[in-house]
């Protein structure tokens, strides 16, 4: 062994002192032969004589060196060095070649590292400062009959946290947005409301004072401390040492600084990054509906939980699950039909990771077609050179190279053509970082933050990648190799015909795989078009143009009910007034907001729920004239009046689908509804609209009278024709005119609204779009080379067509014929695959059929417009062909 | 064609080297072929030039080490002598052909 060792470590030196060596060697066998021709003359041998023999017991000085070198180095890497020397001098011989080749390879690994690097940063790794994160699941909660995840209540968690033996933590992570003032400036900002074992859970130790201490999150209201994220230090604080025991006003109450995160820590929320943190006992002060720690209907909190070293997640569910089993039987009021449920973290449905898992699967498979496009296209490129170098291959045949040598040269070259497209690409992702956030529509006050991360998991991806794409690369022309023919090639070369078989079909092939795939993907960016254009123009149920949306924060200005619904009437006075205003209204809840409206279990006079159900519905607060200024239809009864207040007997609005689902066909109007346990008397019944999503399904909804359940937060609602950037100055003047210290959000359109409710599925759009159109790029251009190629191996075909009397159409049509008839079978090949493929869309398709004919024709369209543009310009070339020389030649 | 003259000797060669540097002394590379020419009675027609992959190869393993020093003649020549570690393994591999040996005689003469 020991010997084994010191052998290696002689042979890795010898690498390294050739030169040395090699003198050395060179010296010792002049000495050696100069030793034996002196002994030879002693012996009485003439000059010439003496020489010879010497040189004979030799045995031959070059012979002797070329076993020698064998013995000292390692001849495996001593050949793949001198392969790599010869394949560089090869590609810079042919930079035109080269710099294609790295380009295409640049584009299809780079698509695929900047994918990898974003399932990383955003599915599997996405809180970098966090610790051990591969043992954080999210928690939610599930109700029978619906599907996905709904919130948890406090003492539900709670009471896990004390029954629960498989986990080491429970980490409550609420995002809500509210307004931070400091000094004299106010803005909206996003921040979390947390247990109190929050920092210590997860492992991030704030770099200034300290995190939460066990019991902040109990009490009400009793711990008004905040901990600070490090921009949030450094943008509004300057960076300030002496930061800790300072306060700010949230929601208009005084938060004592207490924590300055490190930098680089973003809280634990997919795509939006936290700007600071306060215990859960604060919650009152930032959550709509009352102070609900103890409350258990009232589910707001999302959660995380570690296991335990060694737990499974099912282990852990099952732990779960028996705990939930309890409480229902336990509190049948608030938990019948309620479960709760662990989450991988790239599957947490309550924050961008589950929008956005949809799209980074579909494209995890469209780079890989890309990839393989750009390699079927550099395989080409190097067929062509392939046909180029046969002369150079048989030569080194011919002097001897065995067939495995000159295949190791050949996947040399190409693993140095994919090493280089490796590195673009990593650059390339290195670029495409922060591009995702791009794509998302900006709004106010919130900071998007969606990282890729190329860690040692993407590199070694992205070297897998490379070494697949080695060997694709290296087995085209090795295919050539294979079957080369040592006398033939002297052989004339341009005897070709445009549309013989042959070596042609290894080309033609890899043109019809580079079509179909890239069929498939336009295809599928067709379809996602058209889903997207579905979504924007399908109606919500309300008026997407004509109302305007904005908001005026008083909880943190400290207004109380009385306060606020005095300026909230003086204010919709006053904007009615407003020229081209035609009705104003406030509501609690925004349609299409973030995870915004209130549920309540509800009772209903005459239906009998079955055993396992808790009726449970979702509503709104609205003000008089909401309907109206929505654009949602009244179908029977009337709306809300200025009337319908805490004098009068409590009211209610509910949807269709709520009035078919308990009352079966009766007439609601007059019938009544208990909740929150109080009764209500339905007064109207509105069409059916969206609230939370374009795409859910229709479900319950009612309406309350926001005078008869105020609460002070709401936002409001415009009907009128004119511009937000119109209307917008003469709003916030209105409102300073009421009270000089308040400030206007933001206006927008509902249209608005809805865009940036859809965000998602416009990302997909944009890049698949992208994507694809990179695709087809590459798809036109290996099509035109393999025509060019084909037009100027059969230079003497189409010469003796033209002497023979061909016209320009002839032969243009000829050339053509041949590329669109290459192209129309990748177009059937990949109309197959795309019916057996865009079904995986299904997620992301919105009342699109995956088989859609307009988007299988309209990328049957696009494929062959770029495959008539790419077969042109060979085909013109064709008829420029010069008969007399080329048939003289 | 019949396999080479090296590689029949390889295994034997290293032992043939190490016990003549054994009993000379150090000695440069045409007096190692020499030798082992001589005392094989010329039985061994050697090629010179195997001996250096060989003396590399017990170099590599430690068994011997190389100095550029002078001849009798006065001319430059590249020495070798055997290490501790060479006594070593010479001790061990005469034994072990030893061993061989006898028993190969053993086998010829019992039948």
């Amino acid at each position: 062994m020991r010997e084994l060792c010191r052998t290696l470590v002689h042979r890795l030196a010898a690498l390294f002192r050739r030169r040395h060596l090699e003198d050395d060697l060179d010296a010792e066998l002049r000495s050696h032969l100069e030793i034996a021709i002196e002994r030879n003359l002693r012996r009485g041998m003439g000059p010439e004589q003496a020489r010879r023999e010497a040189l004979l017991d030799l045995g031959g000085v070059e012979q002797t060196k070329e076993i020698y070198r064998e013995q000292r180095g390692l001849p495996m890497i001593e050949t793949a060095l001198q392969d790599l020397r010869f394949g560089f001098r090869m590609l810079r011989r042919s930079p035109g070649f080269s710099s294609l080749a790295i380009l295409c390879l640049t584009l299809g690994i780079g698509a695929n590292a900047a994918v990898f690097s974003w399932i990383e940063g955003i599915l599997f790794r996405p809180y970098p400062a966090v610790i051990h994160q591969e043992q954080l699941l999210a928690l939610t909660g599930t109700a029978r009959g619906e599907a996905g995840a709904t919130a948890l209540s406090w003492p539900d968690l709670l009471d896990l946290q004390r029954s629960c033996t498989l986990f080491d933590s429970f980490i409550v992570n609420k995002i809500m947005g509210t307004t931070l003032s400091i000094g004299d400036r106010a803005e909206r900002t996003v921040g979390s409301i947390v247990s109190a074992n929050y920092f210590d859970a997860i492992g991030v130790h704030p770099i200034l004072g300290r995190g939460f201490e066990p019991g902040e999150d109990t009490g009400r209201n009793a711990h008004p401390v905040t901990v600070i994220s490090y921009q949030l230090w450094q943008g509004r604080f300057k960076g300030d040492p002496q930061v800790i025991g300072k306060t700010q006003r949230l929601n208009g109450v005084l938060h004592t600084i207490v924590g300055v995160t490190p930098e680089g820590f973003y809280g634990t929320f997919v795509g939006w990054g936290m700007q600071f943190w306060v215990p859960a006992s604060m919650e009152e002060i930032f959550e709509a509906g009352g102070y609900k720690l103890e409350d258990r209907g009232a589910r707001w909190i999302e959660a995380y939980v570690r296991l335990k070293p060694g737990v499974t997640r099912e282990q852990g569910q099952q732990e779960i699950s028996a705990v939930a089993k309890r409480l229902e039987a336990d509190y049948p009021d608030t938990n019948r039909g309620r479960g709760i449920k662990l989450w991988p973290l790239w599957q947490t449905p309550f924050n961008n990771a589950g929008t956005l898992l949809p799209t980074l699967e579909i494209m995890l498979a469209v780079v890989v077609f890309v990839l393989l496009i750009a390699c079927a296209n550099v395989g080409n490129l190097l067929l062509v050179r392939s046909l180029a170098r046969r002369h150079e291959m048989t030569v080194r045949l011919a002097i001897g190279a065995g067939r495995g040598r000159l295949l190791k040269q050949l996947l040399t070259e190409g693993l140095i053509l994919s090493a280089f497209g490796a590195a673009g690409g990593l650059l390339v992702a290195h670029w495409c970082r922060h591009a995702l956030v791009l794509l998302f529509p900006a709004r106010a006050g919130v900071r998007m933050h969606l990282p890729g991360e190329i860690d040692w998991r993407v590199l070694a991806l992205s070297a897998g990648v490379c070494l697949v794409a080695t060997l694709l690369l290296g087995l085209v022309p090795a295919m050539q190799i294979g079957k080369l023919d040592l006398a033939g090639t002297l052989k004339a070369e341009s005897a070709g015909v445009v549309g013989s078989r042959g070596r042609a079909w290894v080309r033609s092939g890899l043109v019809l795989v580079q079509v179909s795939l890239s069929f498939v993907l336009l295809v599928g960016a067709a379809l996602l078009l058209q889903s997207l254009q579905r979504i924007r123009t399908a109606s919500p149920g309300f008026s997407t143009h004509g109302v305007l949306f904005t908001a005026v924060d008083l909880v943190s200005a400290g207004y109380d009910a009385q306060r606020a619904q005095n300026f909230q009437d003086e204010l919709i006075n006053r904007v009615k007034a407003l020229p081209g205003v035609e009705s104003a209204t406030f509501a609690r809840a925004t349609p299409l907001g973030y995870g915004s409206f209130s549920t309540t279990p509800i009772a209903v006079d005459g239906y009998q729920p079955p055993p396992e159900e808790q009726p449970t519905v979702q509503y709104n607060e609205v003000g008089p004239d909401y309907l109206a200024v929505m654009g949602i239809p009244l179908v029977s009864g009337r709306e809300f009046a200025r009337t319908d207040d805490e004098k009068t007997v409590p009211v209610a609005v509910v949807n269709e689908t709520m009035a078919a689902k308990y009352w079966r066909g009766r007439n609601p109007i007059g019938e009544r509804v208990q909740v929150k346990g109080r009764w209500m008397q339905v007064v109207g019944v509105a069409r059916d609209s969206k609230y939370q999503s374009v795409r859910e399904a229709p479900k319950p909804f009612f309406y309350v009278s926001r005078r008869q359940n105020f609460s002070v937060g709401g936002g409001l609602y415009i009907r009128t024709p004119l511009r937000p950037e119109t209307i917008g100055m003469s709003l916030a003047r209105e409102v300073h005119a009421l009270d000089g210290n308040l400030a206007l959000y933001e206006v927008i359109t509902l249209q608005e609204q809805l865009d940036r409710s859809t965000s998602p599925q416009m990302v997909a759009v944009t890049l698949v779009g992208i994507l694809g159109g990179l695709a087809l790029l590459l798809a036109a251009i290996g099509l035109y080379g393999v025509m060019s190629y084909a037009v100027s191996q059969s230079t003497r075909e189409l010469g003796l067509r033209m002497a023979l009397g061909a016209g320009t159409s002839n032969l243009l049509r000829l050339v053509m014929s041949r590329g669109l008839a290459l192209t129309a079978g990748g177009v059937l090949l990949g109309a197959a695959a795309a019916l057996a493929l865009t079904r995986l869309l299904g997620n992301l398709l919105y009342n699109v059929s995956p088989r859609d004919p307009l988007a299988f024709g309209s990328a049957f369209v696009v494929m062959m417009i770029a495959s008539l543009a790419a077969c042109f310009l060979p085909a013109w070339r064709a008829t420029r062909t010069d008969a007399a020389r080329v048939l003289r030649d | 064609m019949p396999p080479s003259k090296s590689e029949v000797l390889q295994g034997t060669l290293d032992l043939l080297v190490l016990k003549t540097l054994d009993s000379m002394g150090p000695m440069h590379g045409f007096g190692i072929a020499v030798r082992i020419q001589q005392v094989s009675k010329d039985l061994l027609q050697l090629n010179q030039g195997t001996l250096y992959p060989a003396l590399l190869r017990l170099e590599q393993r430690g068994w011997i080490v190389s100095k550029w020093g002078v001849s009798e003649n006065n001319r430059k020549a590249k020495y070798y002598s055997l290490t501790r570690a060479g006594r070593k393994q010479l001790v061990e591999e005469a034994e072990s052909w030893d061993r061989m040996s006898a028993m190969i005689n053993r086998v010829l003469r019992a039948s």
